[in-house]
């Protein structure tokens, strides 16, 4: 195979020229990659630029003469105001408990498909539903589990009239249960494509020589799927820090509930304080390019596997 | 051997469970009299089953107007978003050319993209562009961001086509177009579906742009529209309708579920993380 292969490439290589069939190669692929690159930049890169202009404005919607450049000063007034830090705190909150419970669920998840002999079908199926499920959706369905009225849980529980939705934490707590039982399936079948790579030998090796379940885990799989946590935990977590439809759902923000996503919207369009709200845009998205950059640098998460390079 | 075997399939069983219990919380309000809601005893099951939530939230223009909204656009969004995708995934499979990697990379950032970002910069465009409140307004956010997820997704198939057989068919006699309809399209097919039914959920899922960009009846969806059912009776609970339209939207993602896991766990994994 490879020695039928060679020889061909290494002439294009060796060749100073492009031939003509590079060259049409090569544009073919431009010419075919080139409604992507424009879909995907049309409505990211051009509207973040915009935000980045309209938060340097004094700019409401309901008040278009009343536009006036203020430099810097709308993005002072959001982190000195201790609504930013409130939202970030939850978000935060959120982000932490849901990737953390999911890791672990998600695992767990992941060794079941792996190890189960009988029903691997249905099983995958039932794992299945509650991704594909709508996050709203999701979102009611805990809402009204937890709800006073029309709740079971307070019932089940034996706590009577506790109002869920009526502080903050317990708050977060629901919002939390809905996310993890929509997304542990995605983090687990990421975990199982990892785990499947994970040599089958190696276990056997290391069970031959004594290692116990527990030291198998931590010696063997663990380390050999690094690459394929740090890309989960990477999605998971943006995924979490963007959280907007749970929380809308349930509180409307209410309790100090609101994330940073939601802040976003209900200054641009609730609020149609463009000025303000752009700034708030700017600021999320400065976070979430934080987020990415820690876990590549700081973590050396391996995303040559995501991009599909060879 | 078989002990462990056991303690699998009961581990198995208690994701079952885990699957399902709010899947059928979900359809036990759906069926539940709007006065179970506020009796103050609430119970898992309904105290009698009735259609009654159904036929009124069919009754309703708010739901069945984002029924078909939802429908319409997430189809339309899936089918040109595959389409370009397509394109996109047999460059990267098959051909050399500059800009490849730019590409994955550019597909990766757009997927960690903070879409509430965009919302107050979108609402004033396509305020301007006349496209707030329409299909075309929704369909737009919907292909930059499903393409990602198309792109990954199809290319990973793609790339498993033993791409040779289009020769080794043209050496038996087919023709070009022969050799890509009989051999090539059998074997991208299930890649190119696969790829469609993960970006259709995608779109079907989408709340922050439905609610941001759409106003009236004509574009909103149903996952915006569920939020416009509180309140919608003045005298009774709006739960069981809601519910009862979220299993009306639950309906198509179980159906392709039930048929196509296999390949919506092959394309999922494949997609994400690359052997």
């Amino acid at each position: 195979m490879t020695t039928l292969e060679n020889p061909p490439l290494q002439k294009e290589r060796g060749k100073p020229a492009m031939s003509e069939r590079v060259k049409g190669e090569r544009k073919l692929g431009i010419y075919l990659t080139l409604p992507s690159y424009v879909v995907m930049l049309l409505v990211t890169a051009y509207p973040l630029g915009y935000a980045l202009v309209l938060s340097l404005y004094n700019f409401r919607l309901t008040d278009p003469e009343g536009r006036s450049f203020v430099g810097l000063r709308n993005y002072l007034v959001i982190l000195t105001d201790p609504m930013w830090w409130n939202d970030f705190v939850t978000t935060l909150a959120i982000t932490i408990v849901t990737v953390a419970v999911e890791l672990v669920l998600g695992f767990w998840f992941a060794f079941v498909m792996l190890r189960i002999v009988r029903g691997r079908g249905p099983l995958r199926t039932a794992i299945l539903i509650p991704y594909g499920i709508v996050t709203v959706v999701s979102a009611f369905i805990w809402r009204y589990a937890f709800a006073i009225d029309s709740g079971f849980v307070n019932q089940w529980l034996h706590l009577t009239d506790f109002d869920w939705f009526g502080g903050r934490w317990s708050a977060i707590v629901v919002i939390c249960l809905s996310e993890i039982w929509k997304t542990t399936p995605f983090i687990s079948l990421l975990l199982l494509a990892g785990l499947v790579q994970v040599p089958e030998d190696m276990q056997e090796a290391a069970k031959v020589d004594g290692a116990t379940a527990w030291q198998r885990l931590r010696k063997v799989t663990l380390p050999n799927m690094k690459a394929a946590i740090m890309v989960a935990l990477l999605f998971r977590t943006l995924d979490a820090w963007r959280i907007f439809d749970n929380p809308y759902v349930m509180t409307a923000g209410a309790n100090n509930t609101e994330t940073i996503s939601f802040l976003a919207y209900r200054q641009n369009v609730t609020l149609v304080n463009l000025g303000m709200g752009s700034a708030v845009s700017v600021l999320l998205f400065l976070t979430v390019v934080a987020i990415a950059w820690i876990f590549i640098k700081v973590f050396k998460t391996d995303l040559s596997q995501v991009r599909g390079d060879q | 051997m078989t002990k462990s075997t056991k303690w699998w399939t009961i581990a198995g069983i208690v994701i079952v469970i885990y699957s399902f219990v709010p899947l059928l919380w979900m359809i036990s309000l759906a069926f539940k009299p709007p006065s179970d809601i506020v009796s103050g005893k609430p119970s898992f099951l309904p105290s009698s089953f009735t259609l009654d939530n159904f036929a009124q939230i069919f009754s309703q223009p708010l739901f069945t107007r984002a029924l078909i909204n939802s429908v319409g656009i997430a189809i339309i969004a899936t089918v040109i978003s595959v389409v370009i995708a397509m394109f996109a995934a047999y460059a990267i499979a098959r051909l050399e050319f500059p800009g490849k990697k730019v590409l994955l990379s550019l597909a990766l950032g757009i997927a960690m993209f903070p879409q509430a970002a965009l919302v107050g910069p979108l609402f004033d465009m396509w305020r301007g562009l006349g496209i707030y409140d329409t299909w075309l307004g929704l369909i737009i956010p919907y292909l930059t961001f499903a393409l990602p997820l198309s792109i990954w997704t199809m290319s990973a198939f793609f790339r498993q086509i033993p791409w040779e057989m289009e020769h080794a068919a043209q050496v038996d006699g087919a023709t070009q177009w022969q050799a890509f309809r009989k051999v090539i399209v059998p074997l991208a097919a299930p890649g190119v579906f696969t790829t469609a039914i993960l970006t259709f959920f995608f779109c079907w899922n989408d709340f922050l742009f439905a609610i941001s960009l759409t106003s009236t009846d004509s574009a909103r969806t149903v996952p915006a529209a569920l939020a416009f059912f509180q309140g919608a009776s003045y005298f009774e609970s709006p739960v069981p309708y809601i519910m009862a339209a979220s299993v009306i939207v639950t309906i198509p993602v179980v159906i392709l579920v039930l048929i196509f896991q296999r390949r919506i766990v092959a394309g999922l994994t494949s997609g994400a993380v690359k052997g």
